[in-house]
């Protein structure tokens, strides 16, 4: 499976990076169920927000997406391949190959330098290696291409802990670390809460530029709906989750 | 490899408590490897006590204690054996030499051993190694006597001084031999056994010190003989306390030694040195076996501490796992993230142990063998100390599954999202 190009399914369009169909999913046997999406399809080269409330289940999604977890029940295809029917390995390699992941917040690790956090991916996946070595020298030179490119041009900033970098500092040090290897699927996690809004739109218009660059499509969830604007997509989480949790979280 | 650089680089963002876990860890294999070590070395040196001798004669008693007051200059013996009976011994056709032993002085606290050149001929310690000296040689004169070498520091004694000879065990005014003073000839080379605590003078020395004695008391008033007319008189032994027997060929060993206990005219007993050392360590074994078992229990306690260090870092190193996630490691990775830090926390902690004893060995060797008698090898880890380093290792290991395991879990059920 590893290195394999995503393969499609007759029948459906080469151009959806994911494809949901009646997913359910609830953490353990006898929680509430948190997703209950009956459809849900997004096209490569996408920007998609999605919003909803706190605790809707935006993060369980991407987790889903992401293969970390597996639904309950139904079919869930990125890059056209069933994650549902992946072992749990096999969901790993293709998360390492394919996937770009920001978190809100405390992306980096703290022991790490700014350039080995960069190239975290590339030790988990030779793809992404690979990939990232297309356009550069070395390793390292992509990594500061892809920092220079989202602002990061400061010399003595890559040399400090990244602990005492700013946090819309450490934001562009994950995304980064994100695009590095150009995974054709980039998922953030409301990247931006804890920045002030007008950061808050360079690092989205950053993120947009990247992913242009690499091809890559973009996931991107918020209960922010002030940023909804930038994007070309949103979907509503309490519009396409038929949960009842989900409904009561959005009040 | 890639996992092992990063454990390493997570051990070191987190070098206050790593450090104290490997303290604890290598100072616990300190302790172990140095007991196991001392405990080889104290077994060595002790069974280095004697050797080429093949019987000890003494009076009948417990084989233990004949070895104790012929070899090593502890406890008394109930009887002695008659000058007639020791002759006939040492008659026998199979003995090669003989080396007679008279108990029953000393000298500030030090033993005052009666003998003959046969000492320093025959007398084996160590490898094979006799005794030699560090200044002069053996008693030529009636009112010599050759002093070891623990006796010549402590003491201060050079060649030519004089050693005033006390009877019985301490040395109290009335009990001494102040009008046969002896003179300094010979002052042994150290050998770190009790050969160096004690003092060498002549059987006939002893007799004529006790020439004039009565029922073992001093002279009455007027009747003391001064030395010099001592000299003029049969100095013949009439007791010695023990032999040291060497036979012209070991096979006869069990003969010889049935003959001696079968010897008609005096309850005699010979025994073998080697058997008797290894009885006489059984007694001392429960104690040497304690202090194992204790170094062992403080290495159990230091992996105990690395156990508590290593759950208490998991709260928060949660967030780190789930980035780890996100970049595609595996539950096998974090799980083998813990195991390697505690692998190189223990194998550091080993490592640095080792280092701290050769430290420690180095500085207090000389000290040891001064004190003690007991001589460390600047040698290499034997096969068992690397035995116990290994078990320290494997442990090491096993007490990382748990906390490894449960991150393993944690990386499960938390997937990507963060918690603290
Ligand atoms: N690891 C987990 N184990 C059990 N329950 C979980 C876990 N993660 C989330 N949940 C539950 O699932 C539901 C959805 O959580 P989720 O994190 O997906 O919400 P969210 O939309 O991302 O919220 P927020 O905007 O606050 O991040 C919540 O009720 C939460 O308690
Ligand atoms: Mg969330």
């Amino acid at each position: 499976m590893e290195g394999a190009v995503p393969k499609h399914a007759p029948g459906q369009s080469p151009d959806n990076v994911i494809r949901i169909r009646d997913l359910t999913f609830r953490w353990k046997l006898g929680m509430p169920q948190v997703l209950d999406l009956p459809s849900l399809v997004i096209d490569r080269g996408e920007r998609i927000f999605i919003e909803g409330a706190s605790g809707s289940g935006k993060s369980t999604l991407l987790s889903l997406l992401a293969g970390v977890i597996l639904p309950e029940r139904g079919e869930i295809q990125v890059l056209g391949e069933r994650l549902d029917r992946l072992g749990s390995v096999q969901r790993d390699h293709f998360r390492a190959h394919h996937i770009g992941f920001v978190f809100q917040m405390f992306n980096l690790i703290p022991y790490l330098s700014v350039v080995e956090n960069v190239l975290l991916p590339c030790r988990f996946s030779d793809q992404r290696r690979l990939r990232a070595l297309r356009d550069a020298d070395s390793l390292e030179a992509e990594a500061l291409r892809l920092l220079r490119q989202l602002d990061m041009t400061d010399a003595t900033l890559l040399r400090r802990p990244v602990t005492s970098l700013s946090v819309g500092q450490q934001q562009r040090v994950a995304a980064a670390r994100a695009l590095i290897g150009a995974p054709a699927l980039l998922i953030a996690d409301e990247p931006t809460s804890s920045l002030d809004s007008d950061r808050r739109e360079s690092f989205i218009r950053l993120l947009f530029d990247e992913c242009a660059r690499a091809g890559s499509t973009l996931v991107f969830v918020s209960h922010d709906a002030s940023l909804e604007p930038l994007f070309n997509r949103t979907l509503r989480l309490s519009e396409i989750n038929r949960s009842a949790a989900a409904r009561r979280a959005e009040g | 490899m890639q996992l092992l650089i990063l454990a390493w680089k997570s051990l070191l963002n987190r070098r206050a408590t790593a450090l104290l876990t490997l303290l604890s860890i290598s100072f616990s294999v300190l302790l172990l490897v140095g007991v196991e070590r001392l405990r080889t070395e104290a077994r060595e040196s002790f069974a280095n006590t004697i050797s080429g001798t093949d019987l000890i004669l003494g009076a009948r008693s417990g084989t233990v204690q004949l070895l104790l007051y012929s070899v090593f200059h502890i406890g008394d013996a109930t009887n002695n054996i008659s000058w007639k009976s020791y002759q006939d011994i040492a008659a026998m056709p199979r003995v090669d030499w003989i080396i007679p032993i008279a108990l029953g002085d000393s000298h500030r606290g030090f033993r005052v051993i009666g003998t003959d050149q046969s000492y320093f001929t025959h007398y084996r310690h160590g490898r094979n190694q006799s005794l030699t000296f560090a200044r002069g040689g053996p008693f030529q004169d009636l009112y010599d006597v050759v002093v070891g070498a623990e006796v010549a520091k402590s003491l201060g004694y050079h060649l030519g001084d004089a050693v005033v000879v006390a009877h019985g065990a301490s040395d109290v005014s009335f009990a001494r031999h102040a009008d046969k003073p002896f003179r300094v000839v010979g002052i042994l080379e150290r050998s770190g056994t009790p050969l160096d605590r004690a003092l060498y003078v002549s059987l006939q020395a002893i007799e004529a010190i006790h020439v004039d004695w009565r029922n073992g008391g001093p002279p009455p008033p007027g009747q003391s003989i001064p030395a010099g007319q001592a000299r003029e008189m049969d100095l013949t032994p009439r007791a010695i306390t023990a032999a040291l027997i060497g036979l012209k060929a070991r096979i006869a060993t069990f003969q010889v030694q049935r003959r001696i206990n079968e010897y008609p005219e005096e309850p005699l007993t010979a025994i073998l040195p080697g058997v008797a050392l290894s009885q006489l360590w059984g007694l001392v074994g429960v104690a040497e076996n304690a202090l194992l078992l204790v170094s062992v229990c403080v290495v159990i306690v230091g992996l105990i501490g690395m156990l508590t260090a290593l759950l208490s870092s998991l709260n928060e190193r949660r967030r780190e796992m789930a980035i780890l996630r996100s970049v595609g490691a595996r539950p096998a990775h974090v799980f083998a993230l813990i195991m390697g830090e505690a692998f190189a926390l223990t194998t550091t902690g080993a490592l640095t142990g080792v280092a701290l004893l050769y430290a420690v060995l180095f500085s207090t060797r000389q000290l040891i063998e001064y004190r003690f008698g007991i001589h460390l090898a600047q040698t290499g880890l034997s096969a068992h100390e690397l035995m116990l380093l290994g078990l320290v290792l494997l442990a090491g290991l096993l007490v990382g599954i748990l906390p490894s395991y449960r991150a393993y879990r944690l990386s499960l059920a938390d997937g990507l999202s963060i918690r603290v």
